[in-house]
């Protein structure tokens, strides 16, 4: 145990603070998810929409979002934009709008992808049986959407939960940078808690985004 | 935004992107290597390495490169095992790569009709005959839309080199950033070098996904 470091998280309140920088992650996360989300779906819609500007516009966002890193995008609004405007943005509020700025494109693409993969001849079939174009939507293009959506949401959870590890360089302290200020404390004491402490962080994301994309993929399976 | 500052920055923001470029691209490399051989492993259904090959893929498809590279460098030298940051760098990306591509084989050579298979044996070919004729280049076809797009995300993962201390794009904009507080050209110039790296292989990708499509059998 001492030669592995792994002592150190059985000291005091360590391992409770390396919780407690998880959330901090997972928190962001959360909110960005759902913002995303309910962002993505009216961005999914406007890109089908009919209007070529409106379908091109979309696509230079998907692109700007497909190439660029979030870290640089992190940067930019985190340094850049507070330079630029001089206002005051926290590294918290900078990273969950450059979450939500990200999640609501790939969101939006998601949306797109269900929407144009359920076959016209069901638009076609519901107004040939009466419907009208709310309760085709409801009844018919609603539920097979969403069937097809819902395991692909939740595997974007699982993706902005392991982005949000990039919070600690804009000076987050999330749970990486507890476990490097629990090792800095700990130095002398047992000079191998970097080896504990990072497996551990290594395990604790893992333990969280396991379950997740499991239940992801088993829905898509069942579903598909 | 100065001229004169965005010359002088330049030559840095150039080294930066080979750097980040050479240990992209041996990162990429390794990542195809990584994912043949999981997906060997996984065809032939080899016992004990097979459920190593799951673990593994589990294991790095679930967890942040950022997380990944913190254990490779800071946690491994405590268990005696040194690595200098540049083969971290790559071999981390590999190994993350390597997950992802196996998965993306795998649901490759799942697409294709055991049928085919099949009819190639009753023609007479030898299994090697069948996959190299018969399976792998549909399966390449399928896959193809899914590696380009692994490539992609391998190379932006490269913006969290800088914690391992490796001088690359992302390192160049925060060090000048701080020592000079030019932010507006620095950060341009970070986005204008990202682009400069990603812009090609993007492209390149689409026009590689839309020729592959050609092939496609019976669609």
């Amino acid at each position: 145990m001492q030669s592995l470091g792994l002592d150190v998280l059985f000291k005091g309140s360590n391992f409770i603070r390396l919780l407690e920088g998880l959330w901090v992650a997972v928190r962001i996360s959360l909110i960005s998810v759902v913002l995303s989300i309910v962002l993505g779906i009216p961005a999914g819609m406007l890109m089908t929409s009919r209007s070529r500007v409106i379908r091109a516009l979309f696509r230079v966002y998907l692109e700007i979002v497909r190439i660029m890193p979030q870290m640089v995008l992190l940067f930019i609004v985190y340094f850049g934009t507070t330079r630029v405007f001089g206002w005051d943005l926290s590294a918290e509020a900078s990273a969950i709008i450059v979450f939500v700025f990200w999640g609501c494109a790939e969101m939006g693409d998601l949306v797109r992808g269900a929407l144009i993969s359920i076959p016209r001849i069901q638009y076609e079939s519901a107004a040939a049986l009466g419907m009208n174009q709310l309760v085709s939507f409801r009844y018919v293009i609603l539920p097979q959407t969403v069937r097809r959506l819902i395991p692909l949401s939740i595997n974007l959870i699982t993706r902005m939960i392991k982005t949000t590890s990039l919070v600690m360089m804009i000076g987050i302290v999330e749970v990486l940078k507890v476990g490097q200020q629990i090792i800095e404390a700990n130095r002398k004491a047992s000079p191998n808690a970097a080896f504990g402490v990072f497996a551990t962080v290594f395990l604790l994301y893992f333990l969280i985004c396991w379950p997740i994309s499991t239940l992801a993929s088993w829905l898509e399976k069942r579903w598909a | 935004m100065e001229k004169e500052v965005i010359l002088q920055y330049l030559p840095l923001y150039r080294e930066a992107l080979l750097l980040t470029l050479r240990i992209g691209w041996q990162g990429v490399l390794l990542a195809l290597v990584f994912g043949v051989a999981c997906t060997w492993i996984r065809q032939l259904k080899i016992p004990v390495l097979k459920s190593l090959v799951t673990v593994y893929i589990e294991l790095f498809r679930n967890t942040p490169l950022l997380v990944q590279l913190f254990f490779l460098y800071f946690a491994l030298p405590k268990a005696g095992i040194r690595m200098t940051p540049e083969l971290c760098g790559s071999l981390g990306l590999g190994l993350l790569g390597g997950a992802y591509m196996a998965e993306t084989f795998r649901s490759g050579l799942e697409s294709i009709a055991p049928i085919q298979e099949e009819s190639a044996l009753s023609l007479g070919m030898t299994s090697m005959q069948a996959l190299r004729y018969v399976i792998l280049p549909q399966a390449a076809t399928y896959s193809i839309s899914g590696i380009v797009a692994n490539v992609i995300f391998l190379l932006k993962e490269t913006s969290v080199f800088s914690v391992i201390s490796l001088m690359d794009l992302m390192f160049t904009a925060k060090d000048l950033i701080g020592m000079y507080a030019k932010t507006l050209e620095c950060l341009t110039l970070l986005v204008v070098f990202y682009l400069i790296m990603l812009l090609p292989v993007s492209v390149f990708g689409s026009w590689l996904e839309r020729r592959m499509r050609r092939a496609e059998f019976g669609a």
